[in-house]
């Protein structure tokens, strides 16, 4: 591999986590987290969890699951599923387009 | 057939395979008890990370603790999943191209330091020392409650199986046979749950029935049928979440990050043959996870939505025959405080502690060895009835245990879950054996103090470590620790504050130096340890969300160790001469998956 397209090589592949782990981010904790309460047409006050009309998710259900709810207990994972797959078939895509052909790594000691 | 036979037959047959697998996959050489050789097919080393990582914890307590915290459960199904993008993409394929051993290996060699290297065998032997205890004693728990063997013996029986694959076969052994291990325990978690999926919804796919509506009462969904059930109980929504949005955060992310740094788990992506390899098993061993852990809430809140819909309000003497199995356990506890006979179910902890200063009933037996009983018939406890009106106690792990029996599936499905529960505690104990007898000979023996010895010296060695390692991890399970539970929050922090910042930093940047590394990793550290142990052991009463650091609780505290490395490694890497130019070259190399020679 020429030096140019080894920088080059690691750039795509810097960009490539860089998209997918603020996807990672999004879905986890802005999602998940800091926004889930929205998402489920809920908010917290004073007197603990109340019903948010204004909120657009209000009483909206995915297949019966608030939105938030679900993303916790199921869709985040299915995301996270979901981006290594599409890192795989990029890196994949990636080693093709730069022609790296990979050899069995030898496990040693030296 | 009654349950104990069947139960001795599928454990049986389950263990003879394990056993069969160890012998045909003896380790003849260092590289094959290490790393099977680095051959592993992706598609193996997927199921075999997902056996490694899914614990007695995961099959057992997860769906537990999700069906009695409801929403707030997320954390878990997010932070013991989400770790494995970090993984997949940030360290497995880089970490893989190293072509070295172990995780000690990678941080003595990309910071150059001898120090360093000691600094990571410590901490990987730490952690897996906590975590492995509690494996060995869920092995113990699953023979004493299915096959009604003394805990003793179920560990001691535990060890000698495990002995045999991982003593013998090393790396190699224990990848096959968490192979074999991962089919039983999936296969015996999706049997019960698919059954009571559509015996609640009329629907085959727990994740899918879930959300479904009952059969019982077209047009109203589980969910809002649990939510409506826990509310007049005087619970909290199942739906709804009560724990504060920040420590949220922290506890999510910690546990993220620490599945990420787990030296048993990032060591499994060394056996497969190449880079690309490392990335396909990444995203196998998720696709495997997410089948338990998507299933998991939905077997929790089916389990929630039977026991609130059956038990509360009906009269003792005529609950379902599983009720009293488990009551005779100890797993359920009923205590008449108002006299009624009728069980009372709702928010508060239903009677104080036992003879050990523990919240978990203790029952009594009279001279003839027998249980004694009240006046319903009911097992009586040594344990004092609290002041508020619940009567009822429930042990967590029972969702997943009494799941088949509240469901009236056949027997064989019971005996089914206790092979299951056996080779996920089994798997998880082996990979962290495994963990410890490299970290033992390799790591300290061979790249610290003898460094001379001879291949078939440091195989010996290792064997030795792992015959030390099951024995101390036996004692653990028969003695367990008071600490055992709270030890599971410290492995995560550790694994977050200390290792994953430096591997990080170690592949995506050149410039971090040993200085970095050391008093990073030193301060991630002792930070973590300090703020857990503190608040989990020498000031319990004070744990506290008033007390905490910026209301992180103990359990969160490894993110803010994480962050803490991460600022004094690369603050001090700055103020300190560069890496030496051939570290620097080692760190190109691992960039690329093809030959770095031009």
């Amino acid at each position: 591999m020429k030096q140019s397209d080894k920088r080059l090589y690691w750039k795509k592949n810097v960009k490539y986590l860089l998209i997918l782990l603020s996807v990672w981010f999004f879905v986890s904790f802005v999602l998940g987290v800091f926004f889930v309460d929205y998402l489920d047409g809920v908010k917290k006050t004073a007197d603990g969890i109340v019903e948010d009309p204004e909120s657009i998710f209000h009483g909206f259900r995915l297949g019966g699951f608030k939105l938030g709810f679900w993303i916790g207990q199921q869709g985040a994972v299915y995301v996270f599923v979901l981006l290594i797959l599409i890192y795989v078939i990029l890196m994949n895509r990636l080693d093709k387009k730069f022609n790296i052909e990979e050899k069995e790594i030898t496990t040693s000691d030296h | 057939m009654d349950v104990q036979i069947w139960t001795y037959i599928i454990v049986g047959i389950t263990f003879s395979i394990y056993i069969g697998i160890a012998i045909g996959a003896r380790a003849g050489s260092t590289k094959e008890f290490y790393v099977a050789g680095g051959g592993v097919s992706p598609l193996a080393n997927g199921l075999a990370t997902a056996a490694d990582w899914m614990s007695a914890a995961s099959f057992l307590g997860l769906a537990g603790i999700i069906s009695f915290s409801g929403r707030d459960g997320s954390v878990y199904l997010m932070g013991w999943t989400g770790g494995y993008v970090l993984l997949a993409l940030l360290l497995a394929p880089y970490l893989r191209k190293f072509g070295k051993f172990t995780v000690p290996d990678f941080v003595g060699d990309r910071y150059y330091s001898q120090t360093a290297r000691i600094i990571a065998v410590i901490c990987a032997l730490f952690i897996s020392f906590t975590y492995v205890a509690g494996q060995m004693r869920g092995v113990g728990i699953v023979f004493s409650r299915f096959l009604q063997v003394d805990i003793t013996w179920g560990v001691i029986m535990g060890m000698t199986i495990v002995f045999f694959y991982a003593v013998l076969g090393g790396m190699k052994g224990i990848t096959y046979t968490q192979v074999a291990q991962y089919c039983v325990l999936i296969f015996a978690f999706t049997v019960p749950a698919v059954y009571i999926s559509l015996m609640l919804t009329d629907n085959p796919i727990p994740q899918l029935g879930f959300g479904a509506d009952l059969v019982d009462e077209p047009g109203m969904s589980l969910l809002d049928k649990l939510d409506g059930l826990s509310e007049e109980l005087g619970f909290n929504k199942y739906t709804e979440g009560q724990k504060g949005t920040m420590d949220t955060f922290f506890i999510t992310m910690a546990l993220m990050v620490g599945t990420a740094g787990l030296p048993h788990v990032i060591v499994r992506f060394f056996t497969v043959p190449k880079v690309s390899d490392a990335r396909k098993s990444g995203l196998y061993a998720l696709v495997f996870i997410a089948i338990l852990y998507t299933m998991a809430p939905a077997v929790s809140a089916f389990a929630r939505t039977n026991l609130l819909a059956t038990i509360p309000g009906a009269t003792y003497k005529e609950v379902p025959q599983w009720f009293k199995k488990w009551e005779n356990a100890g797993l359920i506890s009923w205590v008449d405080k108002n006299k009624d006979g009728k069980i009372k179910y709702g928010p508060g902890i239903a009677f104080g502690e036992n003879a050990d200063g523990k919240l978990k009933p203790q029952l009594l037996f009279d001279k003839a060895g027998e249980l004694q009983r009240g006046e319903n018939n009911e097992v009586k406890l040594y344990n004092a009835p609290s002041n508020n009106s619940n009567e009822l106690y429930i042990d967590k792990d029972i969702i997943v245990l009494a799941n088949p029996e509240i469901a009236g599936l056949p027997d064989w499905v019971i005996a089914l879950v206790a092979a299951g529960g056996l080779a996920a505690a089994l798997s998880t104990a082996a990979g962290l054996l495994l963990v410890i007898s490299t970290s033992v000979a390799h790591d300290l023996i061979k790249k610290s103090i003898n460094p001379d010895i001879s291949e078939k010296g440091e195989l010996i060695a290792a064997r030795l470590a792992a015959v030390g390692a099951v024995l101390v991890a036996g004692y653990f399970g028969v003695n367990p620790p008071d600490y055992v539970a709270a030890v599971v929050a410290l492995a995560f922090g550790l694994a977050a504050a200390s290792f994953f910042p430096i591997l990080i930093l170690g592949i995506f940047s050149k410039k971090i130096n040993k200085q970095g590394a050391i008093s990073g990793m030193l301060a991630g550290l002792i930070s973590t340890l300090a703020y857990i142990v503190y608040f989990k052991f020498v000031n319990v009463t004070d744990n506290k969300p008033e007390n905490w650091l910026f209301g992180i609780s103990p359990e969160g505290f490894g993110t803010f160790g994480m962050i803490l490395n991460f600022i004094i490694t690369v603050t001090v890497s700055k103020f300190t001469p560069e890496p030496p130019k051939e570290v620097q070259n080692m760190v190109e190399a691992l960039r690329y998956p093809g030959e770095a020679k031009e």
